[in-house]
């Protein structure tokens, strides 16, 4: 017997250990979905799988009496639209100060304690000044994602700057590149894919941000869908609309991988880097 | 010939650690010097000196008998242990970059005619090299033999009045070491190149070059190690020196080393 560190599953094995979790969640959710409708047959908070069927059929396919819209559709583009702008932009303003902060040490010592100042506040607790100064539609929604993520991406960004090699500097110094030559050919180029990498970790803040804003004050979007719903306890609205916003940031994320992998060949090397 | 280096009363010190003291030395254009030494001599920082990273704390590098500049600049060229090489650029693009960068200024890239020129100049090299079938590679997928000489490959295509190679081969195997001797003599010889190249291999500084330089401490206080600095020991043409000499210089470096084994190996 191996021990168990050494014991490796084969690739079929891979799958079906990486279904089991979701497969126990769906059994779990019957179970206790059957025993509540069982004692009580109008129960909302766990609606039975013919339920939430139907009213993901309705959410899909049928338009809004009130709009003429298909909600789901409109929310999704709703959210999707201030998601994309908002981390975006905060992905443009992270890589500009990223680097200018990683290359420059004047920028540095000039600006990297405001930037960690400005990170360590708390992102949601600006939402009501956002809301007075932007007021209440689309910029607030799409600045308060821009604040929530762009610190955190310009602190990982000029890391990553000052992580590069020494010698690389110097040497590109001694083939007479100029600093802005320097920042295009040499430090541009070996960031943009650690860029990406930042935008994907962040992209789970972005959400919450949106999410949270939503909530708070909009016509459309999927949070706002999820808490106005939340009044009724429509459990078979919220539950197909949470698996939904989990499948587009999951799509999101993997289209972002693969993005990097064919702009960046070079940066998944053999080590297989992720 | 002219003098190309030569350096006056140079001293290094970092804090209250002294790192070099009184360099005193005359290099003539076409010159190879091998720098040999105890670890954390100061060999690499010589080196450093010479290529401008660092700025001496007393005295002055001439360059043709200019003051050196107080950065890296492209006159140098330099090869490091690792590093040297670009990882987002094919092997190609490694050395079409020097190429690039002094002729276009702004966007740091050449296109059309231009490129082709530097394409054709790039891919000379790198056949003199030994990399001409390799030239859409990664650095990645290159060996670490390999890797050298594209660093090589790199900084020759800017024709720099001064190679200097930092342990260069330390982190080869022996048999690809051998190779790389004799391409660098070479393309010494061919380029017309003042070389200056630090070794942790004594045999490597005894062949490769004209002239051994050997640094270690000329004076010791055992009370206050950093106390005193590393000068030049010996200073010899590699012809001249005969087996006597290099037995004396191999069992001072090898007691230096073992009086100084809790510094840092200085790479």
């Amino acid at each position: 017997m191996r021990r168990l560190i050494n014991r490796r599953p084969s690739r079929g094995t891979a799958v079906l250990l990486g279904l089991l979790p979701f497969l126990l969640l769906v059994l779990v959710y019957l179970i206790a979905s059957d025993a509540r409708l069982a004692e009580n047959p109008n129960d909302k908070l766990l609606p039975g799988f013919g339920t939430l069927g139907e009213s993901i059929q309705r959410l899909v396919l049928e338009p809004s009496k009130r709009t003429g819209e298909i909600e789901l559709w409109a929310d999704t583009w709703a959210s999707l639209r201030r998601l994309a702008q908002g981390v975006g932009a905060a992905a443009l303003i992270g890589l500009g100060f990223g680097i200018l902060l990683g290359a420059l040490p004047l920028a540095r010592a000039a600006m990297a304690p405001f930037v960690a100042s400005l990170s360590l506040i708390p992102p949601l607790a600006l939402l009501p000044i956002l809301f007075i100064v932007f007021g209440l539609e689309e910029l607030s929604k799409v600045v308060l994602i821009v604040f929530g993520i762009t610190p955190v991406i310009v602190r990982d960004l000029q890391q990553r700057v000052q992580e590069l090699p020494r010698e690389q500097l110097v040497k590109a110094q001694t083939l007479g590149g100029s600093t802005w030559q320097i920042v295009l050919r040499v430090i541009l180029p070996q960031i943009l894919p650690r860029l990406i990498d930042a935008v994907r970790l962040s992209l789970g803040a972005a959400w919450l941000f949106l999410i949270a804003a939503e909530a708070i004050a909009a016509t459309e979007g999927l949070g706002y869908r999820i808490f106005l719903v939340r009044r009724y306890l429509a459990m078979d609205v919220i539950l197909p609309y949470v698996a939904w916003i989990t499948l587009l940031a999951y799509v999101t994320d993997f289209g972002l991988k693969q993005l990097s992998r064919l702009l960046f060949p070079w940066y998944h090397g053999k080590e297989g880097r992720a | 010939m002219s003098t190309r280096i030569a350096t006056r009363n140079l001293w290094k010190e970092y804090g209250d650690q002294v790192v070099l003291e009184r360099i005193n030395l005359e290099v003539t254009a076409g010159e190879f010097c091998t720098i040999v030494g105890a670890s954390g001599c100061g060999k690499t920082t010589f080196l450093r000196l010479l290529l401008g990273e660092e700025a001496p704390t007393r005295g002055r590098i001439l360059i043709d008998g200019e003051p050196l500049p107080a950065e890296p600049g492209p006159d140098r060229g330099i090869v490091f242990q690792r590093y040297s090489v670009f990882p987002h650029l094919t092997v190609l693009g490694n050395v079409l970059l020097g190429l690039e960068l002094r002729a276009a200024p702004v966007t740091g890239r050449l296109f059309g005619s231009a490129r082709r020129e530097a394409r054709d100049l790039a891919s000379q090299m790198l056949d003199a090299v030994g990399l001409g079938r390799a030239l859409d590679k990664y650095p990645d997928a290159l060996s670490g033999g390999m890797q050298q000489r594209l660093a090589l490959a790199q900084s020759l295509v800017m024709h720099p009045r001064v190679l200097l190679l930092d342990e260069p081969f330390g982190a080869l195997d022996p048999g690809i070491r051998s190779d790389m001797h004799e391409l660098v003599g070479r393309l010494w010889r061919e380029n017309d190149l003042t070389v200056f190249m630090t070794t942790h291999d004594l045999r490597e500084g005894f062949h490769l070059g004209t002239r051994l330089l050997v640094f270690d401490k000329l004076r010791h206080d055992p009370q206050a190690p950093n106390a005193y600095g590393a000068g030049i020991t010996y200073d010899l043409p590699v012809e001249r020196a005969d087996q006597r000499v290099l037995k004396e210089i191999a069992a001072e470096v090898a007691h230096a080393e073992a009086l100084a084994p809790h510094e840092a190996h200085v790479t």
